[in-house]
């Protein structure tokens, strides 16, 4: 039983991690955005 | 597509909680291997769902190839991205299910070391759209993805036509399975891929930002030594 949750606690933890990424690459993108924003007015 | 990606979410999140009770307490558990037989369910679907991720991918790097349409790259660019965390999943739970069931946690068995072949491939993908400056990236990335796709027919038809360590396919491949395995399992790869879909417009989303930003970067960059803005 403890390799099968191991598996399936793996998938989530890797696609967790990916989401996790997606994320803070948003959240830098935001920030940019921002920055250019304030740059212009 | 805006208003839709909410309910899209919450078929995806019923679809995955319906297909783990499948998988974890109604499919049958197979006799010679036990429980760990269900690390089937989650292997093959990301396996199945990565190899349409990276056809995908194909298809759109050859629409780059002879429109250089832009769209076509973004999805190229998506897809592969999204394939290889999924291909991922294939190579990190296929060793912990080889374990308890050969002993061993890695063989260089053909399907095990093309499925390898084929992660590396795309990783090199991403990483030469990643660190390459040259305006030639995408072209050089689509030609890249075009060779990568070849080895997607290698790792499936492997185990049909080569005697390796890796299980002959029981869908498709003249072998049976129960009927409430093949419930869980396709339960399981509808569920992985609304979440590859969910993934990839959200990244498809976040690029077209990206490279919207930078062109603005770029804009300013022109424009602020002269003093015109």
């Amino acid at each position: 039983m403890t390799y099968l949750y191991a598996a399936y606690a793996a998938t989530w933890l890797i696609h967790i991690t990916y989401l996790g990424i997606l994320a803070r690459r948003y959240a830098r993108l935001k920030k940019e955005i921002e920055s250019l924003q304030k740059k212009s007015v | 597509m805006k208003r839709a990606f909410p309910i899209f979410g919450v078929v995806t999140a019923v679809l995955l909680s319906y297909g783990l009770y499948q998988a974890l307490v109604v499919a049958p558990t197979e006799q010679t291997m036990g429980e760990v037989q269900r690390i089937f369910y989650y292997h093959v679907s990301s396996a199945w769902t990565a190899f349409l991720l990276f056809l995908i991918n194909f298809v759109a790097s050859i629409v780059y190839l002879v429109r250089r349409n832009t769209k076509a790259d973004i999805i190229a660019l998506v897809t592969a991205e999204v394939g290889v965390v999924f291909c991922t999943v294939v190579l990190v739970t296929g060793p912990i299910w080889a374990r308890p069931v050969w002993g061993i946690w890695w063989t260089w068995d053909l399907r095990l070391t093309l499925t390898l072949v084929l992660w590396l491939i795309y990783v090199s993908y991403l990483m030469l759209r990643r660190f390459s400056t040259s305006g030639q990236t995408p072209l050089l990335a689509a030609a890249l993805s075009v060779f990568g796709a070849l080895d997607v027919p290698l790792v499936y038809f492997s185990i049909w036509y080569f005697r390796t360590q890796h299980p002959q396919p029981v869908v498709g491949g003249g072998g049976s399975i129960d009927p409430r395995m093949m419930h869980a399992l396709l339960m399981n790869w509808a569920a992985f891929l609304c979440l590859a879909f969910m993934i990839s417009w959200s990244r498809y989303r976040l690029e077209r930002l990206r490279r919207e930003v930078e062109e603005m970067q770029g804009l300013e960059a022109l424009l602020e030594p002269r003093g015109v803005r």
